[in-house]
C-alpha cells in the first residue's frame, strides 16, 4: 500500500517533471519524447508503406513462379526517371492548384503504366524462355536483368534535359520537384510533422492494397492466379493459360512499383540511379520477414521494418539500424522459417 | 634438348628485334608519360573532368616536352559504374598499370583519400612519385593524426613518396568549427559523418576543435550513405535542438538527401559541410529551394580558395580556362593544374629523367611560385600552404564569404 501511494507520487513527479522540460524546449524548438516517438511513427509509417508497395512485387512473383526477382528494385528506380522525365518535359511542378493535381495522378498514372509494361516486357524476353530451366538460371537472369536496368537508369540520368541539371553529370543525384507541399497538418505551433506528404503515402497505398485483395481474391485472374501459383500443371490441366496469367502478375507487381516509384520520389525528393538496389534490399527483407508469397505478410514486413528502423534511428545510433533490422529477420526466420504470415508450405503437397 | 635450342633462338630472335627496335625509339625523341587516377564515373565527374582540364593546360603551358623529353598523358579512371564512385579494385590496377609501364614518371591522384590509402604503399613501393591533387585525409601524411600506424603503413620503403598540393582536413575542420563558433555564433552542433575515412576523419576533427573550443556536442552520429532518407534520424536531431549541424561527407554520400531532410524537417539551422559537397552537383541534388539562407543557409568550407578569388597565377589560370573551355572551372581544377606544374617543373630539374630522381626533385620543391602562390613540400610530403575559405550558397551558385589562414596543425 505504502509502495502504492510512493509509486503514483513518483509518476506524479515525472508527469510534473516532464511537464516542466517540455514548457522548458518549447522555445527552442526541441522535441520532448512523447513528441519524438509520435514523429517516429509517422515516419516509420510513410517509410514503411512505401516499402510494402514494392515488397507486394516482390512476394507476387515469387508466390507465382518462385523467382525472386531482383531487378524489381532497379524497375522502381526506372520508374523514378520516367516520372522526373514526364515532370520535366511537361512542366507538372509549374501547375499548380487543380492542374496540379490533375498532373499528379497522371504522373502516378502513367508511371504505373510504364513500370507495368516494362515489368511484363522483362518476363516476356528473360525469364519465359526459361521456364523450364532450372530456378537458378532464373534467378541469374534477373541479375542481369538488373544491371541491365541499373545502367540504363545511368544512361537517362545523362540526357541533357534541364531536371536533369543538364546531364552533365550523370551518375549524380537529381533533384525531385516538390509536387506535394510540406505544410505540417497538424499546425504550425506542432512540433511533430504529419504533412500532404505522409497523407499522399496512405491515400495511395492503401487504396492500391484494398484493390489488389480484391483482384486476387474476388476476380477470375485472381483465382487463375492462385491456381498457378498452387500447381501449374494442374491449373493449364483446367484450361488456365498460365503463361497469360504470369505476364498478368509481372503487369500488376510492376505497376505497383511504378506507383512506389513515384510515392518514394515525392516523399524523398532525391532519386538515384543506384536506389534501386536499397530500395530493393529492404522490400525484399520486408517479404521474407513477412512470408514470401503472401500479400499480408509483405505489408505487414515492410511496416515492421519501417517502424523498426525509425525507433532504432532515434533511441540507438543509426550505425546500428541495419545491424537491428537484419538481425530481426535472423530471429524471425529461426523460430518462424517461414516468416511471420507465411504459410507452412501446405499446399505444395 | 630440342626445346632448349628453340628457346635460345627465340631469345636470341627477340634479342635482334629489341637491338633493332631501340635505335628507332631514340631517333624519335624520348618520352616521359603522367598517368592521373581519378574518379571520372560517377558524380564527381564535373569534378575531375575540369582538373583533368587542369593537368592537360599545366602540359601544353610547357609546349607538351620538358628538357627535350616528350610528355605524354594518360587520364585513368579510378571509379566503377557498379559504385559510382571510387572503387578500390579500380584503383589498384590503375596502381599496377602504372607502376609496369617504364615510362610513366609521375603518378597524380587521388581525389579520394580512401583511394590512396590503396595506391599509396604500391606506388611507394615501386618508387613512384604521386602528387594528389585532392586528398586531404591528414592521416594520410602527419604522423599522430590518424591511426597509430599511419602514415608508416603507406610508405613500405621507409621513404616519402606522396606529396599533396591541397591543405588537410586537420586544419579544414578545424576552421569550419571556428566559423560555426565565431560566425554562425552556434553553442550546440549535433555532428554527422558518412563513416567513411574523409568524412569521418573531418567529424573528429570538428569534434575535437568543438571539445577544445567550448561548443557543445550534443551528436555525433555515422549515418548510411545508401539511405533513402534521414527522416528519423532528424527526429532526434531535432530533440538535441543544435544550432548548427555539420555533415563530414560528400555528395557522393548522400549530403544533399541529409539537407534536404533536414529542411523538410522543419529543422532549419546553419548546415556546414566539407569540400566534399563544394560541387555544383551538390546544390543541383538538393534543390534550390533547400540551400537558401531563409532556410538556415549552407556554409560549406574548402581548403583552397574558390576560383574567382584566386590572385596572380591562379587568376591567370581561371582566365586562360574560361577562355579555353567557355566555362568557369570547378573549385578543384586548379589542384589538378597546380599538381601537373609542380610534377613538370620537379622533371626538368631532376638531372636523370628516371622515377629516383623526380622523386627526389619532387621532394626537394621549395617556394615554388603555383597558381596557389608561394609554397613549398614539408617534411611529410604536405604543402605549406594553409589557405582556406568558406562559402555559402546565393541564388543557386556557390558565393565566397572569408579566406581564414588555418593554424598550424597540431598532432595529438
Amino acid at each position: 500500500m505504502v509502495r502504492a501511494v510512493a509509486a503514483v507520487e513518483m509518476l506524479a513527479t515525472c508527469a510534473l517533471s516532464r511537464a516542466d522540460s517540455v514548457a522548458a524546449f518549447a522555445h527552442d524548438g526541441a522535441l520532448s519524447s512523447w513528441e519524438v516517438f509520435g514523429q517516429q511513427l509517422v515516419t516509420g509509417l510513410s517509410n514503411g508503406m512505401i516499402i510494402a508497395l514494392i515488397a507486394i512485387g516482390y512476394t507476387m512473383v515469387y508466390g507465382i513462379i518462385e523467382l525472386i526477382n531482383f531487378a524489381h528494385g532497379d524497375l522502381c528506380m526506372l520508374g523514378a526517371f520516367f516520372a522526373l522525365t514526364v515532370v520535366g518535359a511537361l512542366g507538372v511542378d509549374q501547375w499548380g492548384g487543380a492542374g496540379g493535381t490533375a498532373g499528379l495522378v497522371m504522373v502516378l498514372v502513367g508511371t504505373a503504366a510504364f513500370c507495368g509494361s516494362l515489368n511484363w516486357s522483362i518476363n516476356w524476353l528473360a525469364y519465359r524462355p526459361l521456364r523450364k530451366a532450372s530456378k537458378l538460371s532464373l534467378l541469374v537472369s534477373a541479375i542481369g536483368a538488373s544491371f541491365i536496368l541499373v545502367n540504363l537508369g545511368l544512361f537517362w540520368g545523362g540526357l541533357p534535359m534541364e531536371v536533369f541539371a543538364g546531364g552533365v553529370a550523370a551518375a549524380a543525384p537529381k533533384d525531385f520537384p516538390a509536387l506535394v507541399p510540406n505544410t505540417n497538418l497538424l499546425g504550425e505551433e506542432s512540433l511533430v510533422q504529419f504533412t500532404p506528404k505522409d497523407v499522399l503515402v496512405l491515400a495511395v497505398t492503401v487504396p492500391l492494397m484494398i484493390g489488389l485483395t480484391w483482384i486476387v481474391t474476388r476476380t477470375r485472374l485472381g483465382k487463375a492466379m492462385r491456381a498457378t501459383a498452387q500447381n501449374p500443371v494442374a491449373a493449364r490441366l483446367m484450361g488456365i493459360d498460365t503463361d497469360r496469367v504470369i505476364g498478368a502478375t509481372f503487369l500488376i507487381g510492376g505497376a505497383l512499383g511504378g506507383f512506389a516509384s513515384v510515392i518514394y520520389a515525392l516523399y524523398n525528393n532525391t532519386i538515384s540511379f543506384q536506389m534501386g538496389y536499397r530500395a530493393g534490399m529492404d522490400a525484399f527483407t520486408a517479404a521474407v520477414l513477412g512470408g514470401i508469397g503472401s500479400m499480408p505478410g509483405a505489408v505487414t514486413g515492410a511496416l515492421v521494418i519501417g517502424l523498426v528502423r525509425s525507433m532504432s534511428d532515434a533511441y540507438l545510433e543509426t550505425r546500428w539500424t541495419n545491424t537491428i533490422v537484419f538481425g530481426i529477420l535472423v530471429l524471425i526466420l529461426i523460430f518462424r522459417p517461414s516468416g511471420l504470415l507465411g504459410s507452412r508450405a501446405k499446399e505444395k503437397v | 634438348m630440342i626445346r632448349r635450342t628453340a628457346s635460345i633462338v627465340a631469345a636470341l630472335t627477340g634479342a635482334a628485334f629489341l637491338l633493332a627496335a631501340a635505335p628507332a625509339q631514340d631517333s624519335a625523341g624520348k618520352t616521359l608519360k603522367i598517368v592521373s587516377s581519378l574518379p571520372r564515373t560517377g558524380s564527381a565527374n564535373a569534378q575531375t573532368t575540369s582538373m583533368v582540364n587542369g593537368i592537360k593546360m599545366a602540359i601544353e603551358e610547357r609546349g607538351g616536352a620538358v628538357d627535350g623529353f616528350k610528355i605524354e598523358y594518360e587520364d585513368m579512371d579510378d571509379a566503377s559504374p557498379q559504385k559510382g564512385n571510387w572503387d578500390p579494385a579500380v584503383e589498384s590496377s590503375n596502381a599496377k598499370k602504372a607502376i609496369a609501364d617504364e615510362t610513366v614518371i609521375g603518378y597524380i591522384g587521388t581525389y579520394n583519400s580512401g583511394a590512396a590509402k590503396v595506391s599509396m604503399p604500391l606506388l611507394n613501393k615501386a618508387g613512384l612519385v604521386m602528387v594528389s591533387p585532392g586528398n586531404t585525409y591528414p592521416g594520410l601524411t602527419k604522423p599522430g593524426t590518424g591511426e597509430p600506424n599511419e602514415p608508416a603503413v603507406y610508405r613500405p620503403s621507409g621513404k616519402i613518396g606522396y606529396f599533396r598540393v591541397v591543405p588537410t582536413d586537420d586544419i579544414q575542420g578545424a576552421v569550419a568549427c571556428e566559423y560555426c563558433r565565431n560566425d554562425l555564433n552556434a553553442k550546440k552542433v549535433f555532428i554527422l559523418h558518412d563513416r567513411e575515412l574523409y568524412g569521418k576523419g573531418i567529424a573528429d576533427v570538428f569534434k575535437k576543435t568543438a571539445g577544445a573550443t567550448g561548443v557543445e556536442v550534443v551528436g555525433f552520429e555515422g549515418i548510411d550513405p545508401k539511405a533513402s532518407n534521414y527522416r528519423s534520424l532528424v527526429t532526434k536531431i531535432r530533440a538535441a535542438a543544435p544550432d548548427a549541424v555539420f555533415f563530414g561527407g560528400t555528395t557522393q554520400t548522400n549530403a544533399a538527401q541529409v539537407l534536404k531532410d533536414l529542411r523538410a524537417g522543419g529543422c532549419k539551422v546553419p548546415f556546414m559541410s566539407p569540400d566534399g559537397t563544394f560541387e555544383k552537383a551538390f546544390i543541383e541534388a538538393a534543390g534550390k529551394d533547400n540551400v537558401t539562407k531563409e532556410q538556415g543557409g549552407v556554409y560549406i568550407t574548402f581548403g583552397g580558395l574558390p576560383s574567382d578569388q584566386l590572385t596572380g597565377l591562379g587568376a591567370e589560370f581561371v582566365k586562360k580556362y574560361k577562355a579555353k573551355h567557355g566555362v568557369v572551372p570547378e573549385a578543384y581544377a586548379v589542384y589538378g593544374y597546380e599538381a601537373g606544374r609542380v610534377l613538370l617543373d620537379a622533371i626538368d630539374r631532376a638531372d636523370k629523367k628516371d622515377r629516383a630522381s623526380v622523386l627526389a626533385a619532387v621532394a626537394a620543391t621549395k617556394d615554388f611560385t603555383g597558381a596557389l602562390g608561394t609554397w613549398s613540400f614539408d617534411e611529410n610530403g604536405d604543402t605549406t600552404n594553409k589557405t582556406m575559405s568558406v562559402n555559402t550558397i546565393k541564388d543557386g551558385d556557390f558565393s565566397f564569404l572569408k579566406a581564414v589562414v588555418g593554424g598550424a596543425a597540431k598532432a595529438k
